[in-house]
This record gives structure tokens, sequence and C-alpha cells, in this order.
């Protein structure tokens, strides 16, 4: 049964989510909204979550020692491995369970969380390693488009003319000026996945893709657009708007990859130009000064227009297509 | 009392190690192949893929993620092992660390190799030496039995609730690894009970007591938690010993830090890690039949450093010899350097010197042994100059 506000309003009143409040991540963060709304769809839907955690903001905010915001089972390894370690994390429940050691009714959801530098750069490898050996786990990116836990540097994910500390919009060089990396697409290229994009903005598709992901029968990823208001430069009450914003111009389509079957869960009436995206936010306001500015922002929009238009005949042309 | 006869069959080392992982039956092992380790995994991949035991196999794609998933998996609440040798051991380091300082009770049997580069495949210690601060306990092995006795025991020391701390076991690549040897088995039942069931402490999978592992531990409690490591250590002195007297019941065979061997009016002492303790022991005869007094003191455990043992052995020798397998960079070799530091306080110190021999898989023969202990014996050699053993200069 889909899960509906009204289910999980009734649910957490009298449940806590898993995440507890005391955290220490920045007010308007988009990382602990994508963390809840994982969490509380698998609890809704009666898993026992256990979390991994890739080295990050999340990671570092949420327990530093003596403390802990987890009042459910987490662990933390290192910044590339969060893949690997959930998934021996999953092993360990199939050994013991065949052993007779854990009950058969226990129903558990194995989740890793990583930013966009554990999971587009240095954490790619072990992630790749663990969907294609088909650990049953949920792996959920956010993605804030750069190493903002270390103070904005860019990451594989960091679009064209953002201001990061290590690619600077600078007299010469307008800053990053590759593509981000497209990631749903690298891991949809894995055999017997689910992938998916969803943004914090739009939460009843983003839960309805987590439960889709718990009860696939093999690794999942979504990919969740999570803004830094840090290093974004945005308000802190702008996080779910930008979101939203990204969504209606093209920036961040929210689709989804079911064993190569395509399919976009949002396609707005109208669109909106993807400048609206990044004059939005403070950390295009450096590229804005630029001469070139222009001529990058509309690489971008050439980029996203293509990228629908892929996307579209992609989901025609996959229609009842399963790889397997 | 033995209860069982062993069984004794003519296998490699590396066969001995998986026949010792079969019988521990572990609840996952995540391992990546790597010359000279990869028959282990080989033969315990076959001992899964017949269903001879329970063990769920994780085909990692890396060391980093073997370790990894060893982590996971053991935070989880099972028993986990890996294996693995030199570029992989290097690969693997950074969670090699993650392990010890999570005190989760890993058994690791490594097979040495050359690190590179250049890369090269064959023994040298290389590969362990570099992890000697890893926090993990490590023993070296002379022959096939041993690896295969010494991966029996450590399950149980680290798995002790006064160490709970992962251990290495590192036998030498080709020489143990890929040489048959009659090793004794002990009976299936015997190593399972002597490995007991692990008791997990603070499982991940219980989930009605939530834990929360690896957290961030700035400057007020990080070095608080390195005592305790520290102290884990320590307890390793205590614990081993009572464990090695329980494997003697069922085994027959005695384990200790080190091994004298013809000590008793020693003279001339060497003291050597490895495979090459058996061609060491194999030169002291035959010296002592031409009048010679010289003896050999084996390192089995080199961490924690067994300073007392060493203190007793080699204090009033007239000389000691200390052969290493891998080079310091700029300061002496490690082993060279531990023997000495522990006999900094003894009343009567003996004349020490240092060869390095063996790097990357060169040969050390009787002849090589022969003339380190016959310089030592002469008193030509001078303390702390690193001589070299079987190079060409």
């Amino acid at each position: 049964m889909p899960l509906t506000m009204k289910k999980l309003a009734e649910v957490f009143s009298h449940k806590d989510v898993g995440l507890t409040q005391g955290h220490r991540m920045c007010p308007g963060c988009g990382a602990p909204i994508t963390v809840k709304l994982a969490l509380m769809t698998a609890k809704a839907m009666g898993y026992e979550p256990i979390v991994a955690f890739a080295t990050g903001c999340m990671e570092v905010s949420s327990t530093i020692y003596p403390y802990s915001a987890w009042s459910i089972p987490y662990i933390h390894n290192a910044f590339e491995n969060v893949s690997a370690t959930i998934s021996g994390v999953e092993t360990a429940y199939r050994a013991l369970k065949k052993r007779g050691k854990i009950s058969p009714d226990k129903k558990y959801a194995f989740f890793a969380f990583g930013g966009d530098g554990g999971t587009y750069d240095i954490g790619l490898q072990s992630l790749s390693g663990a969907i294609e050996r088909g650990h049953k786990f949920v792996y959920i990116l956010y993605d804030n488009e750069g190493y903002m836990n270390t103070g904005n540097q860019r990451s594989g994910s960091t679009p064209p003319g953002a201001e990061t500390t290590t690619a600077p919009v600078g007299k010469e060089i307008p800053g990053k000026v590759q593509l981000k990396k497209n990631i749903v697409e690298i891991i949809a290229a894995h055999e017997d996945v689910y992938a998916a994009t969803v943004v914090v903005g739009e939460p009843m598709d983003f839960m309805s893709k987590v439960e889709k992901a718990l009860q696939f029968d093999g690794p999942s990823f979504i990919a969740s657009l999570s803004p830094c208001v840090r290093f974004w430069r945005i308000p802190e009450n702008k996080t779910i708007e930008i979101t939203k914003l990204a969504v209606q111009t093209k920036y961040w389509p929210l689709y989804e990859v079911e064993r190569g079957v395509y399919r976009i869960t949002r396609k707005p009436s109208k669109f909106r130009p993807v400048i609206d995206f990044v004059k939005a936010q403070q950390r295009f306001r450096l590229l804005l000064k630029r001469p070139d500015a222009d001529a990058i922002v509309q690489r971008i929009q050439d980029y996203v227009d293509k990228r629908w238009e892929r996307l579209l005949a992609l989901e025609q042309a996959t229609k009842d297509k399963p790889s397997r | 009392m033995m209860e069982k006869v062993a069984q004794m069959i003519a296998i490699t080392g590396a066969q001995a190690v998986a026949h010792a992982m079969r019988q521990i039956e572990p609840d996952v092992v995540a391992a990546y192949p790597i010359t000279p380790q990869t028959p282990i995994v080989e033969y315990f991949a076959k001992f899964v893929a017949d269903g001879v035991v329970r063990t769920e196999m994780i085909p990692v794609e890396s060391e980093h993620s073997a370790m990894s998933a060893v982590v996971g998996a053991v935070a989880a609440g099972a028993r986990a092992m890996t294996a693995t040798s030199a570029n992989g051991l290097a690969l693997m380091h950074e969670i090699v660390y993650i392990a010890a300082s999570t005190r989760l009770p890993v058994v690791m049997p490594v097979v040495n190799r050359a690190l590179s580069g250049p890369i090269n495949i064959h023994c040298d210690h290389s590969d362990t030496m570099a992890e000697r601060d890893s926090g993990w306990i490590q023993f070296y092995v002379e022959d096939a039995q041993e690896a295969y006795d010494l991966t029996i025991l450590s399950v149980r020391l680290a798995e002790h609730e006064h160490v709970r701390l992962p251990v290495m076991v590192n036998q030498d690549g080709f020489i143990i690894s890929h040489g048959v040897e009659p090793v004794s088995l002990l009976p299936d039942d015997v190593v399972k009970k002597f490995v007991g069931e692990l008791k997990p402490i603070y499982p991940l999978l219980d989930t009605e007591h939530p834990v929360t592992y690896g957290p961030l531990d700035l400057y007020d409690y990080y070095f608080e938690h390195k005592r305790q490591q520290i102290e884990a250590m320590k307890n390793v002195k205590k614990v081993f010993p009572e464990i090695a007297q329980e494997f003697f019941k069922i085994s027959g065979r005695k384990y200790s830090f080190v091994e004298p061997y013809k000590l008793d009016d020693a003279e001339h002492v060497m003291v050597a890690l490895g495979s090459t303790n058996g061609t060491v022991k194999y030169t002291v005869d035959k010296m002592r039949e031409k009048g010679r007094k010289v003896g050999l003191l084996k390192i089995w455990m080199f961490r924690p450093f067994p300073k007392d043992e060493i203190q007793r052995y080699l204090t009033g020798r007239k000389s000691v010899v200390v052969l290493d397998r891998s080079a310091s960079f700029g300061a002496e070799a490690p082993l060279y350097e531990a023997v000495k530091s522990s006999l900094y306080e003894s009343a009567s110190r003996p004349l020490l010197s240092s060869f390095v021999y063996g790097l990357g898989g060169r040969d050390i023969t009787t002849e090589n042994i022969e003339e380190a202990f016959e310089k030592s014996i002469s008193g030509e050699l001078v303390t702390d100059h690193e001589y070299y053993l079987g190079l060409r200069e």
C-alpha cells in the first residue's frame, strides 16, 4: 500500500525517525531532510533500518563523541568505503540468519548514505562493486555538489561555473568547466539495479521511490539533490524551493530506471530557463559577473535540454523492455 | 590429552590456512586475490562452492573493500576473516587501522611479499612491517604447521574479552605458502570446540540496542581511546599463554612469544622471523657439530613485542645477530631496532649486529647464515652498522 502523509503522521507521532534532534547540521541543510525522508519511509513500512555513513558533513555533525544523534544502529567506517561496509553488514545478516542466529521474521533495511564526494568520486569503486555483487541495500546519495564538509571544494558533481575553492572563478578560468558526472546513468548501467533521482522538495515522489527501492529485489540507488545552504549561498528557508526549481528547469529531472526501463516521474507542463536556477544561488555570482557568463549558462541550458529529450526518448524506447 | 587422532597430510601453507579457515568456518569471508595469497582464497572459495562450509563469501573488488566489508560484518555481529599480501595489504592500510581502533577481532592470514616498487611477487616482510604500528597483533610463522595452528589459535586471542584486537598471521610468500610440507590437521570438531561461538559485543544487527560505530572522536576523547588500545595490547601478554596452553592440550604443540633453539649454553645467538628460522636451525645443528656454541631465538609474536623474553634469552650472550627481511630506510631495520631497544636495560648486553637479507625473495642459504655467525663470533662486526646477506655490492 502506498504511503500517505496521513499514515506517516500517525506513525511518527509516537515513534522517532532514527535521526533525532541535537545533531549539528546547519539550519536549512538538505542532508538531514534526505536522511529523514528515507528512514521514515522504511520505518513506516515496518523495516528496521541499519545505517552506514560515508565520511562527510552529516557523519561528522551527527556523531561527535560522546554524543550520537542516531537512535538506530549506525556505522561510519571511512570516506570511500560505505558500500563495502554495508555489504559486510548485509552479508553478516544473511550468514547469521542461515545459522539461525537471527529471527527470519526480522525485516531489516540496509541503508548506505554518502555525499557526492563519497559517491561520484572516491567511493565510486566501492559502490560499483557492491551493486555488481547484488547486495540488498539502498544507497542514498545526498548530492550538494561539492566537498562542503571541508569548505566547498570541487567534486565530480559540481556544475560548471559554481564557485569552489579548488576550482575558483578566476581572471582566466571561469570556475569549474566540466559538466556534472551523470551518476544515475553510471549506476543504471549495472545489471539488476533500481536507480532514481529525487529532491527534498518533492517528498511524495521521494518516498515512493524509497518504497520501491526497499521492495526491489537487489541493490538500489537514489540520488537526492540536497542543497548546502552555506556554499550554494542561499537563505536557510529556500532549500525546498530551490530543489523544486531544479526540477522545473530540467537541471535535476525526476526519473527512475528499473532494470533498464526509464520512467520520468515528474513532467512539468511548463519549464523555466536554467538561468532562474543559477540566479537563485550566490555560488554563481562570480560567474554571472564574467563577460562569458551568458555562453556558459547557455551551455548548461543546451545540456539540460538535450538530456531531457534523451530521457523522453529513453522512456519511450525502454517501455516494457526490461534488461531482464 | 588429545581426544582424537590428528590427520597428517602433505599440503602447502596456503592450503593449511584454507583448512584452518574451513574448520573455523567464519560467518563471512571477504577477500580479493593477490599473488601469493591467491591459493588461500581459491581453496576457501571451493569449500564454499561445495557446501563444505556455511560461510558467506564476499568476492570484493579490492582489498580496501575486503577489509571494509570485514569491518562491517564484524560490527554487525559476525565472525569474519580475510587474507592478503603486499600491495593488497597496503591498499587496505587505512581500514587496517580502523579495524584495530574499533576493537574488532578479525583474523587475517597474510602471505608476506615484497611491497612495490619495483613490483615483485616474492617474499620479504616489507608489507607487514609497514603495518607494525597499526594496532594489530602480529605472528610470523616458520612453516605451514605453524600457519595452520596460529590461525586457529588467533581466533581465540582476537576475541578474548580483554583483548578484542585483530591478528595478522604472517607466512612467507611462496616459501611457506606454496611449499608442500606434512601438516597435522586437528579433527574438525576439536577445532570447532576450541574456537567456540563468537560472542558479539554491541552488534549492529541488535536493533533493540542501537549503537553508533565510528563516531567523530576529537581531542577530548581520542587520546583516552588510544590508551585503551595500548592497554588491550598489553593484555595480550597475559592472555596468549593461557590460550596457547589450551591449544597445547588439543594439539600437543607448544606456542609462546618466542621459541628458543639450543640456547642453554649458546654464546652466539641469531634472532629471526619466519621461514628463515628453519634454515638457521639446520645451520645451528651443523655448526654445533663443529663445536660452535650457537643458538637461535625465533620470534613468533612481533606485536606486541616480547621484550621480557628478549631480555631473558639474550642477556649475557657474547654476541647476537639480528636478521631482518625488510629495511627501514634511514633507520635501523625493524627487528634489530626492537631487539636493541629491548636490551637497553640489560646488565650484560651482548655484541649486537644487524643483517638485512632476502629482500624481494632473494634466497638465504645455510652458507649465508654460517657466514653471519662466524663474523659475529670473530668479533669483527660493528654494532649499528647494517650488514647485508646475499647481496652483490
